[in-house]
């Protein structure tokens, strides 16, 4: 006998509004329908409304935690339109500024899937290496998330002599615990039983679902923009791609703990090579005309096409986020599995979330709240509930 | 030339290329010959879709497949118009699962009909969205404008 369970709008774990429809026989699941647009927020429609400035930091609050990604790739699509040549410089920065994003997004996968498991010890874990990393955000572009490190032309923020060694010390933190992360994941027998043989996703499959970024990877589809399509400054450095074969949700696992690694090797080769002199040039005018520019973000290829008519904003601008290809081979992915393994299947491809969670507020020039000033509102808070509460059974709070 | 490039222009004609600069090729293609060389890029030469995009122009809805040649990193973006009294064109959904979204995508914002397309419900506005409002249009009115909607967040 089948039946539905009902997985949303409001996703009890991964906290973001999509909604999943999963068609059982018993535990096992025979089908899956997906719902999304809870949250469409219109981006091309408000694009064009916008001057080509305007529209990075726009495209940058697409998503919180790929937010150098999607302005580096539709700065990349207005330089293809206007033929427009950056300093070597700003090349090196931008490529410094994504590969360390995705050091972070995927340490962040890494341990959602811990925790989605009910493995808590790999979520502390890794989300506490991923912290000096947006430390080191903060420290080149002044903010932990949205940079807004690119711009039409250059960047905005410079990496500074003194700042190197800080970004060296770090690297060096990160590539011994990643490793250590990635050895236990892989001989934790517990680990090995969630993971293995689930969710397998054939190459097939991938092919025909045109899937992108580590999901392709783990099933064996060699494709990486920055191999393929170089940009920045990935063809003047060494690096290889990750695949796996068997397309589980293991493999994917390998592949991003790998690419970490990988990322650390990037970042290291271009401070050592990057050349001074200028991040920006100047841009006059847009001509007509189009451009495509793409680059990969950590869930995959994010693609922005860009139409001119000559004005100072663009005519069309298309946007297309990976985990748009990724979700819908969760159709075939999670086909004979059973609902406990769903919950992973589901969050095997990564899904994007929003981490803003920090607060600054300004009045008259001052900083209103201070990291201990928050700290006491929330016990404040805390204190209240307390006293609303007073007297109610524990269990009822 | 690119040797793919060659095999296009013996096998269909009447395809037009521009290369707007390395690695990214336009080719304009009538609308009938879609399924035609789509099929012919995919299946023979193994190029990913890596997504369509509608554009409202003034000749008619131009429709632009971006497929991706992954091994020389070059766009082939195939362009078709389409009619703005009847837009209609082949669906690529049934042999193609990629184009699924994106085409039930183009049919709720910019209002074309795929023909053949298995499931053509739409994907991200709401059940309440009336019918025959296509936002991706450029004769589309918002209810409430950019400017309306700031002053009245911002109001105290």
């Amino acid at each position: 006998m089948r039946r539905i369970v009902p997985v949303g709008p409001y996703h009890p774990l991964q906290e973001e509004p999509e909604f999943f429809k999963l068609i059982v026989e018993g535990e096992k699941v025979v089908g899956l329908e997906i719902n999304i647009g809870y949250n469409h927020r219109g981006h091309e429609f408000i694009s064009p409304k916008m001057t080509y400035e305007q529209v990075t930091f726009l495209v940058e609050r697409i998503c919180g935690i790929c937010s150098n990604s999607h302005p580096f790739a539709y700065v990349m699509a207005v330089e293809d339109c206007a033929h427009i040549q950056v300093p070597e410089r700003a090349l090196y920065l931008r490529t410094i500024n994504h590969e360390l994003e995705r050091i972070h997004s995927h340490l962040l996968w890494l341990g959602l899937a811990g925790h989605f498991i009910g493995y808590n010890t790999v979520w502390m874990w890794s989300w506490r290496y991923r912290e000096p990393v947006l430390d080191l955000f903060e420290l080149i572009t002044g903010n932990r998330n949205h940079y807004a490190m690119n711009k039409v032309g250059g960047v905005r923020h410079n990496i500074s002599e003194e700042q190197i060694p800080i970004i060296e010390k770090v690297l060096l933190d990160i590539e011994t615990k990643v490793n250590m992360l990635t050895k236990a994941v892989l001989d934790d027998p517990v680990l090995r039983a969630r993971l293995e043989n689930v969710g397998v996703l054939t190459k097939k499959d991938a092919i025909a679902y045109g899937v992108v970024g580590p999901t392709a990877r783990a099933s064996g589809v060699a494709i990486d923009v920055r191999k393929d399509d170089p940009h920045g400054a990935y063809d003047r450095v060494n690096w290889d791609i990750i695949v796996f074969e068997e397309g589980d949700v293991l493999a994917k696992a390998k592949v991003r703990l790998l690419e970490c690694i990988e990322s650390v090797k990037i970042i290291r080769q271009c401070l050592a090579q990057m050349p001074k002199g200028e991040i920006e040039t100047r841009v006059s005018e847009i001509p007509p005309g189009e451009g495509i520019g793409r680059t990969e973000a950590p869930r995959g290829e994010v693609f922005h096409y860009i139409r001119s008519d000559g004005k100072n904003s663009p005519f069309r601008h298309k946007i297309r986020a990976p985990s748009y290809m990724n979700i819908p081979s969760n159709e075939v992915a999670v086909k004979g599995y059973s609902i406990a393994d769903a919950c992973l299947i589901l969050a095997a491809v990564d899904p994007c979330y929003c981490c803003t969670e920090r607060i600054v507020a300004f009045e008259d020039n001052k900083m209103k709240y201070s990291g201990k000033d928050l700290l006491q509102l929330s016990l404040k808070k805390t204190e209240e509930l307390k006293a609303k509460y007073k007297g109610r059974n524990k269990l009822t709070l | 030339m690119r040797p793919l490039e060659q095999e296009l222009i013996s096998k269909f004609p009447e395809i037009k290329i521009y290369e707007h600069s390395p690695r990214r090729l336009y080719i304009t293609i009538p609308k009938e010959k879609i399924t035609e060389v789509s099929k012919f890029l995919f299946f023979q030469h193994k190029l990913r879709l890596s997504i369509c995009s509608g554009i409202d122009t003034r000749d008619g809805f131009e429709i632009l497949y971006h497929f991706s040649d992954d091994p020389t990193g070059t766009y082939y973006t195939l362009k078709t118009l389409v009619p703005k009294d009847d837009p209609k064109i082949d669906s690529l959904a049934p042999w193609l699962p990629a184009c699924n979204w994106i085409e039930r995508e183009m049919h709720e914002l910019l209002g074309i009909e795929f023909t053949g397309h298995p499931n053509l419900i739409p994907l991200l506005t709401a059940e309440s969205w009336p019918k025959d409002k296509y936002p991706l249009r450029r004769d589309f009115e918002p209810d409430i404008t950019l400017e309306d909607d700031f002053q009245e967040r911002t109001k105290l």
